[in-house]
């Protein structure tokens, strides 16, 4: 099963813009854009739909907050209680000011760390791992559409692409199944 | 000429409403003064019958008895001076508010014009009527320090001549010790020269913005640019010197570094609370149809990180006064948290947690209602943090939140709506010929 793909090849961001958004007034799908460089409102124009690392990130402060609650209250106060500065830790409330740093620290370290590590996961990216991009140019200074012609005619397609502003368009034919 | 027009009727639609509260509200602050005379008959019964249990309480401790008899007509005394001193604390934290409220947009406009900042310029005009009340707050808060150092009241404790006389039995060594800093005429002219240099640079600033508007060129734009980056370095030095000077000084004894950075954090958020609020009026009148909800985004993003960074300061400065528990710093908090339990919680709870958890959401900063309400809780918030600097040192524990401190920050919210409606309502409501005005319109994030 066959699926065929064509890649077009735009030099200009603002040129990409608008043939993402032809693009998607006549219906063709777009896989993914490849670009050198975050343009500012691609996901918008090519409807990605928003992202949902913030809540996650609300989350995992919360979790390093408790995190650091629970590991000051045992090390401060359960397991070994000491006399600091003529304020012995008897009780975290009592003491809670001194621990405020640690408590935002790890807030920031856990949200931070695990939204790092989430976006890896959900981009399927980890160490070593080859790269993806369909070509080296688009890490320089060329922008590369991917467009899945389905069952449309490819010519015609191609046509279109070409009209958008592409400076060449190639076919792929992806023969692998998945 | 039409936006200047519909400004006017904006201003037209407000004024009714505040010189109304204004009137209604003097007439509560007279209330105010006259309740305050039985209000402190009562609390003074109320202290006497709070004496008899203090006298068996005390009986317990005989080291303290001597001392005690004597004390007692002092202690009716000081309790009578702290309530004297009650309305015109309350009238001095209003007034500073509401001033400091002007002067913080003043600083947020003159970054604006240093930063050359892009998204901001369709905001100019609602800055510049909001420092439209700098120099009536100016002129206010003047007087009351001049009636200060004249006695007619006694909230800067300092400013008794007996303190720092060698033969009294007052005589304050630490007092008399500040007093190369802390006298009453170099108190003055400071005030006079903070006062001046603030108002010089807003007189210029919106002078050189209306003429901007019919210009060829940019002068105007790089004149004001220059004026502001230099007013930025006087003003970072003043702020800071006039918080020490206007508010420290109420504990006259106690010091903290960190004071005018801390007052600054309340200043800013209030003042951008401020800024988005009359915007956001503005908007839903009708008037302000080139500013979009990115901007209004923008000033909400500014409030959330400014009440951080006003909680990032508190807590600095608590902290370190807690953890290191010297006892001539520590009494300042001793005080808050003993007498002010509630407002000194409280006042944490309003102006950090709830616009964190409210501002957020990225998405809840484009709702205008979610602004407002969390503007509102973040005024309220720094007002009583302002409350809770001042009346400490002036009142004691003889505080509560009654007729005169309502009347007066309804009087100074009547005359600050006022002016600064009025203010908006003289000029076209867009700087029109700003070099960024463009960007600004077409700013989305």
């Amino acid at each position: 099963m066959a699926s065929k793909t064509l890649h077009a090849i735009y030099t200009d961001d603002d040129i990409l813009m608008q043939a993402v958004k032809d693009v998607r007034a006549e219906h063709y799908h777009i896989e993914e854009v490849y670009t050198p460089f975050p343009v500012h409102g691609l996901d918008k124009a090519m409807g990605l739909p928003y992202t949902r690392i913030a809540i996650t990130s609300f989350l995992y402060g919360l979790v390093g907050l408790s995190v650091a609650i629970v590991m000051m209250n045992f090390i401060m106060i359960e397991d070994w209680p000491q006399d600091i500065g003529g304020k012995p830790s008897f009780s975290y409330l009592e003491n809670m000011p001194a621990f405020v740093p640690i408590m935002f620290e790890l807030t920031v370290f856990f949200a931070a760390h695990l939204m790092v590590i989430t976006f890896y996961m959900r981009s399927k990216l980890w160490p070593f791992k080859k790269a993806e991009n369909p070509d080296p140019r688009t890490t320089d200074d060329h922008f590369l559409m991917v467009v899945d012609a389905g069952r449309n005619d490819v010519k015609k397609v191609a046509d279109f692409l070409t009209n958008t502003g592409a400076l060449e368009i190639k076919l792929v034919e992806n023969n692998d199944d998945h | 000429m039409v936006v200047g027009a519909i400004g006017i009727v904006a201003g037209f639609l407000t004024a009714p409403s505040s010189t109304e509260e204004v009137k209604e509200m003097m007439a509560s602050h007279g209330d105010g003064h006259g309740e305050h005379a039985e209000d402190s008959h009562a609390t003074m019964e109320h202290h006497g019958g709070a004496e008899a249990g203090h006298d068996g309480h005390e009986a317990m401790n005989p080291r303290l008895e001597p001392a005690h008899d004597g004390g007692e007509d002092a202690h009716y005394e000081h309790v009578l001076h702290q309530l004297q001193n009650r309305p015109w604390s309350a009238l001095y934290i209003a007034c500073f508010f509401f001033f400091m409220i002007a002067l913080g947009v003043l600083a947020f406009y003159a970054i604006q014009y240093a930063a050359q900042a892009g998204w901001s310029p369709v905001l100019f005009r609602v800055m510049e009527g909001i420092t439209a009340y700098l120099p009536v707050g100016s002129i206010i808060i003047f007087i009351l320090l001049v009636l200060s150092a004249f006695h007619v009241n006694h909230i800067f404790h300092w400013m008794d001549p007996e303190l720092v006389n060698p033969e009294s039995d007052h005589y304050d060594a630490l007092i008399a010790g500040k007093s190369g800093y802390l006298n009453v005429p170099f108190f003055l002219i400071r005030a006079a020269i903070y006062l001046i240099g603030w108002n010089l640079y807003r007189h210029f600033s919106r002078r050189n913005s209306l003429r901007q508007d019919d210009a060829e060129d940019n002068r105007w734009f790089k004149k004001n640019f220059k004026l502001s980056a230099g007013f930025l370095v006087f003003f970072i030095v003043t702020e800071s010197m006039m918080s020490w000077d206007w508010i420290m000084s109420f504990d006259p004894h106690w010091f903290s570094t960190l004071f005018g950075w801390y007052v600054f954090a309340g200043m800013m958020v209030s003042a951008i609370t401020v800024i988005s609020m009359v915007a956001i009026v503005l908007k839903s009148q009708g008037y302000l149809e080139f500013v979009n909800d990115s901007h209004i985004h923008d000033l909400a993003k500014f409030m959330f990180g400014f009440s951080i960074f006003w909680t990032y300061l508190w807590f600095s400065q608590f902290m370190l006064i807690w953890y290191s528990n010297i006892p001539e710093e520590v009494t300042y908090f001793i005080t808050r948290i003993e007498d002010y339990k509630l407002p000194f919680f409280g006042m944490l709870v309003m102006n950090f947690i709830f616009p964190v958890l409210l501002l957020m959401n990225s998405d809840y900063k484009r709702i205008n209602w979610f602004v407002i309400l969390t503007g509102i809780v973040i005024l309220a918030g720094h007002y009583i943090d302002v409350f809770n600097m001042v009346m400490p040192a002036t009142v004691g524990e003889s505080w509560f939140i009654g007729l005169p401190e309502i009347g007066s920050v309804f009087f100074f919210f009547g005359l600050f709506v006022f002016v600064v409606f009025s203010a908006l309502a003289k000029a076209p409501l867009l700087a029109t010929r700003n070099p960024f005005v463009k960007e600004s319109k077409h700013f989305h994030y």
